[in-house]
């Protein structure tokens, strides 16, 4: 009891009065305030050195310029009416998101080294808001990337949606599929805690969930055994909901409300998952 | 009856075989500067992450600032400052932007937040350096800014792991005027682990000498020289009696990894 009295005493003006343990909605205001906290803080990083966004486009500048290009002309690939540079640019944007946020977690390795982990830990921050924040964080990296995609693509003649609720729900996409892989990307960075079998397993999966997905072919023309892998993939339906909203006359295979739907609730079992997890890389 | 800030009882923690932290029950009075001793691997850096609830406990309690480790984890972490012994300011921000970021995580209001950091900036010295990235500063200045983190929300304990490790006299001795200043200015109750027995012997009002997950004395650096017999006792000589003089202390390969490394950083 006196400990008790003691913690209040000390506790200067630090807001104290309100029990960390409290539910409903300060607690919703208290937990989106931090993630927002720790996004702004990868932000600000990304601010002091944006270098790692100009390697970062060079690949998708090579699939649309060259392998998009070539198979334009070949017409190897059956896209229907639409032009396969149309049909691949969601495709690559959704490779971009994928690639970038993938090897997030690596970065949390990073920080656990350095002690960074450590000292968030031990801050007053629900763990699952340390997870979401970096979450975003991936996302706003994404956006920027998305940008560049969209005026490359521009320059190659692809017909998009100029659509405002159509541009946001590309946006909203592209916030949503980085949290996911970025925060499974923090998912393995937890358990292995080693750059190098993180690196490991991160070349490992990020080319099958792309080759499995229908980013750069239709899932029509898939052999069966593909069609199912593809189907339980996310990327499969990150690529159908940005082709639905990105191209004109674009349309969604599986419905726009499917797609938001196993999005959203992926990435919400992940973050669960991961703020569950992500205490046992400071150990 | 003196104020109680940190009470563990029975607190134990395995990996697996070995047990780390071994049913040790100890007391922290506030104000006080409490130091932990021991040789790598004697479980010192084990026993403040359970009490900074990074670690959960195997069995036994801990308590502090008055709240349970286990069931109010969240209200332990708003009373306490932790400096890590790695090195925990991001270095691809600046001080100032370190210093906003926990200002924000610790729900310091909006509206005292660039007062609180002005304020420490001056106190550890680093106003002028505010706006320079953190990679620029020296393995001192660092250190500072870690405090300066950790201390801005005026908690109730400081937890410091290792705080003068890598650095060289000059800086060292800054530190620990620092923490003497905050125990004195703001009556923070001070937790700390170090190898430098001089330091502790100087410092610290109280300390534990841990050897193999127990803590096998604890005391008043005096008392503890008093105990051997020997007038002419230092610290060290308490710490060889109690803790043993085998080569075969000094730490697994990840502890000395990475002291090195900090080391080799700061330096």
């Amino acid at each position: 009891m006196i400990l008790q009295e003691q913690g209040a005493r000390l506790s200067g003006s630090v807001e104290t009065k309100r029990p960390c343990a409290s539910f409903g909605f300060t607690a919703i205001i208290r937990f989106v305030k931090k993630t927002v906290v720790i996004a702004e803080l990868e932000a600000r990083k990304l601010l002091h050195d944006p270098t790692e966004l100009f390697t970062r486009a060079v690949q998708p500048t090579l699939w649309l310029l060259v392998f998009g290009q070539v198979f334009t002309r070949m017409r190897a690939i059956p896209t229907g009416d639409m032009r396969y540079i149309d049909f691949m640019a969601p495709g690559i944007l959704a490779q971009c998101v994928l690639f970038v946020a993938i090897f997030y977690g690596i970065a949390v390795i990073w920080e656990r080294d350095l002690g960074i982990v450590q000292k968030l830990l031990a801050s007053p921050t629900p763990r699952t808001a340390l997870v979401l924040g970096k979450a975003l964080a991936a996302g706003v990296r994404c956006l920027t990337l998305g940008f560049f995609i969209y005026a490359l693509c521009a320059l190659l003649d692809v017909k998009f949606k100029w659509h405002p609720f159509a541009l946001a729900g590309v946006l909203l996409v592209l916030l949503i599929s980085a949290a996911l892989f970025s925060t499974l990307s923090l998912i393995i960075a937890c358990i292995v805690k080693s750059r190098e079998r993180f690196m490991g397993i991160g070349q490992m999966i990020t080319m099958p969930l792309f080759f499995t997905s229908n980013a750069i072919y239709p899932i029509t023309i898939m052999p069966n055994w593909l069609k199912v892998l593809s189907h339980i993939n996310p990327l499969t339906y990150q690529v159908d909901a940005l082709r639905a909203m990105m191209l004109a006359g674009g349309a969604s295979q599986y419905g726009l409300i499917s797609d938001f739907c196993i999005l959203i609730a992926a990435t919400s079992l992940l973050v669960i998952l991961g703020g569950w997890l992500y205490p046992r890389v400071a150990t | 009856m003196s104020d109680i800030v940190i009470e563990t009882t029975s607190l134990t923690r395995c990996f697996g075989a070995l047990t780390a932290v071994n049913s040790l029950t100890i007391q922290v009075k506030a104000g006080e500067v409490f130091g932990l001793l021991g040789p790598n691997g004697a479980g010192k850096s084990t026993l403040i992450k359970m009490l900074i609830t990074l670690l959960p406990p195997t069995s036994g309690k801990a308590r502090v600032c008055g709240f349970d480790i286990a069931r109010a984890s969240c209200d332990v972490r708003r009373f306490i400052g932790y400096v890590p012994q790695l090195l925990s300011a991001d270095g691809s921000l600046t001080g100032y932007e370190n210093l906003l970021v926990f200002a924000k995580l610790y729900d310091i209001p909006r509206s005292e937040r660039a007062e609180r950091i002005r304020l420490a900036l001056n106190l550890m010295g680093l106003a002028d350096a505010a706006d320079k990235l953190v990679r620029t500063y020296s393995g001192g200045m660092i250190r500072r800014l870690e405090i300066a983190q950790s201390t801005l929300h005026h908690p109730s304990i400081l937890f410091l792991d290792e705080p003068t490790v890598g650095l060289d006299p000059v800086a060292r001795k800054a530190v620990w005027e620092l923490i003497e200043r905050l125990r004195t200015d703001f009556g923070t109750t001070i937790f700390l682990t170090t190898h430098f027995m001089e330091e502790a012997d100087s410092m610290c009002s109280r300390v534990a000498i841990m050897h193999l997950g127990n803590v096998v004395n604890v005391g008043a650096p005096a008392d503890l020289k008093a105990s051997l017999g020997d007038e002419n006792a230092t610290l060290d000589d308490v710490f060889v009696h109690y803790a043993g003089n085998s080569l075969d202390s000094g730490g697994t390969f990840r502890d000395t990894s990475r002291t090195r490394r900090t080391a080799q950083r700061l330096g």
